[in-house]
């Protein structure tokens, strides 16, 4: 092996200092105190038994698994069809569209969720519209709830999809269509039996980052709704930041539990990618 | 006459979707009344003076500006020179930089923020030091990728070995020839490095909270007090995007070029 010439040292030290410091440590501290009681002390699982026993956590779970799942499968569903619409304009056209997808890709967070309330909130240009036409959706709509929150989550999701899937598209050649049609295709068939089988593990791959995503999403529902919606992130929050009732041991275990759901989505990512393309092959 | 298809469809209805609430705070921060009626009853410019002359707002933007410009150069100062070692003499260690690159990419910023404050907390460091220590870390995946793409597209490893047979020393030949070469590709990154940061609000808000207002959070104070000046800060953060959205692409356009028309 070749010798380290010091220059390698010089640099690469300050640089994994400050992984071990700013990452791992952290991680692991995390993972430790979430075998820690209140307060420290030795090793026990209660803060595992607590969230698995109290129906406040485990429902946070199901509503940020819902969330995720839901506004990840609308986005990638419509963003699907929205890159396919892109590949076909003219090169420089396409490039346009991919920056102001890219710059909307910024409009995350506490920006966007004001954004929404300024269409849908209390006196949101939407609502106020539908008041004018003699609709009152109060009740069965309000942006502070789960369907609004849903509405939010798609919005972030969509260009991400855009972002992730557009590269997808320069795999099927046009020579492909070309050939279907020339053998008597129709274009359904050929996206049928032959597009959409090429795109496919990339489009799961791209479902499950979105997926995470909106997992670990916290800005956007915090903004709207302050501590009061019950999924993980904001639970976590409140755990660990909260001055009279911080109880970081439990927000531990909450995290890795959510640092759980994170790599199944992973692996069940990798698994079923490889899956398909074995299926293809 | 043809018909409208699905893609075009769902194409307009996704740009519909993405121009629409930013359209709506544009005119929302422009608006005199706007409480009852469906369109604004006046345009005015007033939110805006008076965002601008808020002292509030300009500290709470400087500070973001500090925070995200200062961790952007010390993250492009440490991580930098690192991916070229680790490319250049030893790229067996690229594994193990892809998993933590992967790692940091997985971990969300709500779950950083536990680990982070069991391990820092009540340690008397500032907390806002230890967020920028994890912003360093956050940045990892765009500026490895960056210097990754640019170092491949040069072949530094061979620039590299031509420079030292002609007498130079690795530094000399990194400062020299390296840096030059990779700058621009170095730039565009900590564009993205510097807009990511400026968006941040999870870390800052769990681990420093009030005692550190950057935009983001003097943006979330303001939700519940003015609409129309929540929309003001609002566009200005858009705006301030968009430039920087325009400089990434200029400056990848234009590496574009160079390598088109050697």
């Amino acid at each position: 092996m070749k010798r380290f010439v010091s220059m390698f040292w010089v640099t690469t030290i300050p640089f994994f200092a400050m992984i071990a410091l700013f990452l791992l440590v952290p991680l692991l501290s995390m993972i430790g105190g979430s075998f820690q009681a209140e307060g420290g002390g030795g090793f026990t699982i209660s803060n595992y038994r607590e969230i698995f026993s109290n129906p406040y956590y485990l429902q946070a779970f199901e509503n940020s698994v819902l969330i995720s799942f839901l506004s990840a499968l609308i986005g990638i569903v419509v963003a699907v069809f929205a890159t396919y619409a892109i590949t076909r304009f003219p090169q420089a056209l396409q490039q346009r569209v991919l920056v102001i997808t890219n710059l909307t890709s910024n409009f995350a967070g506490i920006p966007l969720a004001f954004a929404f309330i300024v269409l849908l909130g209390n006196s949101g240009l939407f609502v106020l519209l539908a008041k004018q036409l003699g609709i009152d959706f109060g009740q069965s709509f309000t942006l502070y709830s789960w369907s609004g929150l849903t509405l939010v989550y798609i919005y972030f999701q969509l260009p991400l999809a855009v972002m992730l899937l557009y590269p997808l598209y320069n795999a099927i050649q046009k020579q492909w269509m070309e050939a279907a049609e020339l053998l008597g295709a129709s274009p359904w068939e050929f996206w049928l039996r032959i597009g959409f089988p090429v795109l496919l593990p990339g489009i799961v791959g791209t479902f499950s980052i979105l997926f995470a995503n909106a997992m670990g999403a916290y800005a956007s529902a915090y903004a709207l709704t302050g501590s009061n919606y019950n999924l993980v992130p904001i639970r976590i929050g409140a755990l660990v930041s909260g001055d009279i009732f911080a109880r970081p041991e439990l927000g531990s275990a909450l995290a890795v539990l959510l640092g759980l759901t994170l790599a199944a989505a992973l692996i069940v990512n990798e698994w079923l990618t490889r899956k398909i393309r074995r299926d293809l092959s | 006459m043809k018909r409208i298809s699905l893609p075009s469809l769902s194409f307009a209805l996704v740009m519909l979707y993405l121009f629409l609430p930013v359209a709506a705070t544009i005119l929302y921060s422009l608006a005199t009344e706007w409480n009852s009626t469906v369109l604004p009853e006046g345009l005015t410019g007033k939110w805006f003076a008076e965002l601008y002359a808020d002292p509030r707002f300009l500290q709470a933007f400087g500070r973001s500006f500090l925070l995200s410009f200062l961790t952007t150069v010390v993250a492009v100062v440490i991580i930098v020179p690192a991916v070229f070692s680790i490319i250049v003499y030893a790229p067996r260690m690229e594994r193990l930089v892809q998993i933590l690159v992967m790692l940091t990419y997985a971990v969300p910023g709500v779950i950083m923020a536990v680990g982070l404050i069991r391990t820092y907390s009540g340690n008397g460091i500032p907390m806002v030091i230890i967020t920028a220590g994890a912003y360093l870390v956050g940045l990892l995946p765009y500026l490895y990728q960056g210097t990754r793409n640019s170092l491949l597209a040069m072949q530094a490893r061979s620039l590299m070995e031509a420079a030292e047979l002609l007498g130079a020393s690795h530094w000399q030949a990194f400062v020299r020839i390296i840096v030059p070469n990779i700058m621009s590709g170095i730039f565009v990154s900590s564009l993205l490095s510097f807009s990511i940061l400026f968006g941040e609000f999870v870390l800052i808000n769990i681990l420093v909270g009030g005692r550190y207002e950057t935009l983001q959070m003097y943006l979330y104070a303001k939700l519940s007090s003015s609409g129309h000046v929540a929309s003001a800060i609002t566009v200005t953060y858009f705006v301030l995007m968009a430039i920087i959205t325009g400089l990434v692409v200029k400056f990848t356009r234009r590496s574009f070029a160079r390598k088109e028309v050697p």
